[in-house]
């Protein structure tokens, strides 16, 4: 049994950094074979018990090993509607392959790039189209196509339900296409599952904004017996320093939503600009951090630049993002923070004044709170700088909703065995809870949400 | 899709659609805004909403062609369809019920005044409205705006019609002479609308202007509309698009709105070469 997992091929970074096509290439079927090898089947599986949507791991992996990769794709299936996703953005060293026995001794299988394996094979093979359950005569309404809405749908469809989606933007997807770039995730990716999951029956409509175009109680007049909430964190927040609003400062929102949605890398071909400097500075060390970093230098900037103000070790961001961006020549300014941007004579920025920052005492988040040091202010000569710094859900649909209570800081109150709010009949899982995490954990409360919502509304039947 | 059902040409640079968007005109209230897409390439472009009709399912909308997106929008026909319009976005207009205010008026800034105007009028509030453009040529809704103000005042830059001079400076006028408002509405080009505050802000009256910065998702998702207000960042489609005047920094938001000039020229040469090519349309 080979220690280490078998390793996927990836674009070279010299060539890579000037193209926006996928980094990571896939394995081979032999490669995925091969891997699929080094499984032992546990008995009592541990990674199953890391995923959040309980993908029947070891099973799957036993049918890549037997070549029957439409058999492992149906396996993934059966709990996962969008593995072709999850197998790409997944932190699976977070998650399932945390928990593989392997892990102990050499390297945890590759679940992550055995998924995306199989869902790849499927996509080129064609996707066995899911035949839609009869009507159960109930209809679900969900707020949002991103991760946590295509998940409920999907479950709920599987289950009888006749599911709307409503999407605020005019394409589908979420934060899967207006902010992971294509290098990491391919848009025809995200294209293909949410094609599966109109296939199992599940209408979806775009333009629409539930709170303005139509609000909650009218859907339930409409005649949707739940409602589930997954509208992400749609909300940048800004540092809150002088000369944040000089002209070529950007949230991350906006520099992501630019590249990836409104694709201002192909323009004028694509009509929506983005102006990018020389140099740009991207603050925050999280995966939208290395997205917005690694798409400056795709963009065609000569330098890119981090600005984060703890150490690596705290920084949020998968490790394999970080050996991307390292390797792709991403320079780090670890423990150091901007205090202000500086702005030339016409109100453009020239340049970021940091401060350097030193590790203390361990904060609310358990990592040991940054403390400036006096003194170490010098500045940085950018032209552009895109503030990384996470985001909060978006207020609009709260606030046209009565019975809907949120946190202080935005988040939906809800049940967390069941996902329901503070609004009967409403449900709510992803980031519009949590604030800002990953596509997978988003999934996962989907998942529940719609197991919930299920109960709910045969519970009113009786 | 969304189908244009009337198109108007109203002056060489300005179109006007009615729009068949049901939802939307079922919601809309005035001062709120659209966003649009023209096509699978297209920018999402933001449009005030310059008249609804709920019982038709329509809303009216109302722009200057300025770029390469808003060129290519003019270009559809009647009977034509708008890939994406979405809305109603924006906090809707806090207007008075009762006294008299003064709507302040130029460019296509008269578009966006329309429906405030209107629901005043309706309300039995005195409407005065000053409307204004370079030159007679480029004046538009005349009529509409006749038919919903007590007094209407119409100001060319170049003296071709009316009063000969800005918007603003009719407006000194007015208050020199006399009148009284409880409060203005300012509306049209930022310098316009900059002039305006600075003419009411000696006198204490209450005045809203409405911005129109960069946005693209108008939702607040992505910040491109910041504008400082009171001191304050705000986001324009979510806090706005109206806001006391006095408060808002006048300075940034004309530098901000110049953020992709650049771009645009590109784009606009681009047009340009494909159109006379023969490509494009």
């Amino acid at each position: 049994m080979p220690l280490a997992r078998t390793a996927m091929p990836a674009q070279d970074p010299k060539e890579r950094t000037k193209n926006f096509d996928e980094v990571a290439l896939g394995y081979s079927e032999e490669m995925a074979v091969r891997e699929a090898g080094r499984c032992l089947g546990c008995k009592k599986p541990p990674c199953v018990e890391g995923c959040p949507v309980f993908v029947r791991i070891p099973e799957f992996i036993q049918r890549i090993r037997e070549r029957d990769f439409a058999g492992a794709i149906r396996i993934i299936k059966s709990t996962n509607s969008l593995p072709a996703i999850c197998g790409r953005v997944c932190p699976q060293e977070e998650q399932c392959e945390k928990l593989c026995v392997l892990g102990k001794k050499g390297e945890p299988v590759a679940v992550g790039r055995l998924e995306r394996f199989a869902a790849d094979w499927e996509l080129a093979a064609g996707v066995e189209r899911p035949s839609p359950p009869r009507w159960n005569g109930k209809k679900v309404a969900v707020v949002g196509s991103g991760p946590a809405g295509l998940t409920a749908a999907g479950d709920l469809a599987k289950l009888g339900y006749k599911v709307t989606i409503f999407e605020a933007l005019h394409a589908p997807g979420g934060v899967c296409v207006y902010g992971i770039p294509e290098f990491r995730l391919p848009k025809r990716i995200v294209h293909a599952e949410v094609e599966y999951v109109k296939a199992l029956g599940v209408e979806l409509v775009t333009d629409i904004i539930v709170g303005r175009s139509v609000t909650i109680d009218e859907l339930f007049e409409s005649g949707y017996s739940a409602v589930f909430l997954g509208t992400g964190a749609g909300l940048p927040k800004f540092m809150g320093i002088p000369g944040e609003n000089l002209n070529g400062v950007y949230s991350a929102n906006e520099w992501l939503t630019r590249t990836n949605l409104m694709k201002a890398y192909r323009f004028p071909e694509y009509h929506t600009p983005i102006k990018v400097g020389r140099k740009v500075a991207v603050v925050g060390g999280g995966n939208v951090a290395m997205d917005a970093v690694r798409c400056a230098l795709r963009l065609g900037a000569e330098e890119a630049h981090i600005v984060y103000r703890r150490s690596e070790k705290e920084m949020p961001a998968r490790l394999e993002e970080l050996e991307n961006a390292k390797q792709e020549g991403v320079i780090f300014h670890l423990l150091t923070n901007p205090v202000r941007v500086l702005g030339d004579e016409k109100g453009w920025v020239r340049a970021i004044e940091c401060v350097k920052m030193e590790l203390g005492e361990p904060d609310a988040s358990g990592r040991r709170r940054p403390v400036e040091v006096k003194g170490s202010e010098f500045t940085m000569d950018v032209e552009t700088v895109v503030m990384a710094l996470g985001t909060t859900p978006n207020p609009v649909l709260s606030r046209s909703t009565p019975g809907l209570t949120v946190h202080d800081w935005g988040g939906l109150v809800i049940d967390e065995r069941t996902g329901a709010t503070t609004r009967e009949g409403v449900y709510a899982g992803g980031d519009a809870v949590t604030g800002s995490a990953t596509v997978i954990l988003a999934m996962g409360a989907g998942k529940k949400a719609a197991a919930a919502i299920h109960e709910y509304i045969r519970g009113k039947e009786s | 899709m969304y189908k244009i059902v009337e198109k108007a040409v109203l002056t060489p640079v300005t179109k006007k659609f009615v729009v068949l968007a049901p939802m939307i005109a079922k919601k809309a209230e005035p001062g709120q805004f659209v966003i649009v897409r023209n096509g699978e390439k297209g920018e999402r472009i933001p449009l005030t909403i310059a008249d609804f009709d709920r019982a038709k399912g329509t809303i009216t909308i109302v722009f200057q062609e300025v770029g390469r997106s808003t060129a290519d929008l003019g270009l559809l026909r009647e009977g034509d369809s708008i890939l994406d319009v979405v809305g109603p976005l924006g906090l809707p207009a806090e207007l008075p019920a009762s006294g008299r205010v003064a709507c302040v008026a130029g460019g296509v800034g008269v578009a966006p005044t329309y429906p405030k105007a209107k629901a005043m009028h309706e309300r039995g509030v005195k409407v005065i409205s000053i409307v204004g453009a370079r030159s007679s040529d480029l004046l538009i809704m005349e009529k509409e705006m006749g038919a919903v103000s007590d007094e209407l005042h119409i100001c060319t830059d170049d003296g071709s019609r009316g009063f000969h001079g800005f918007v603003s400076e009719k407006l000194r006028e007015l208050l020199q002479g006399g009148a009284r408002f409880d409060e203005v509405i300012a509306i049209g080009p930022l310098p316009m609308m900059s002039a305006t505050v600075e003419v009411t802000r000696p006198l204490g009256i209450r005045t809203w202007v409405s911005l129109n910065p960069i946005m693209v998702d108008g939702t607040g998702m992505c910040g491109a509309c910041r504008v400082t207000v009171g001191g304050k960042t705000k986001f324009c489609c979510v806090d706005g698009p109206m806001f006391d005047g006095h408060q808002v920094d006048f300075k940034e938001a004309m530098r901000r709105s110049q953020m992709y000039l650049e771009q645009e020229r590109l784009a606009a040469q681009v047009r340009h070469e494909g159109c006379a090519a023969g490509g494009d349309r």
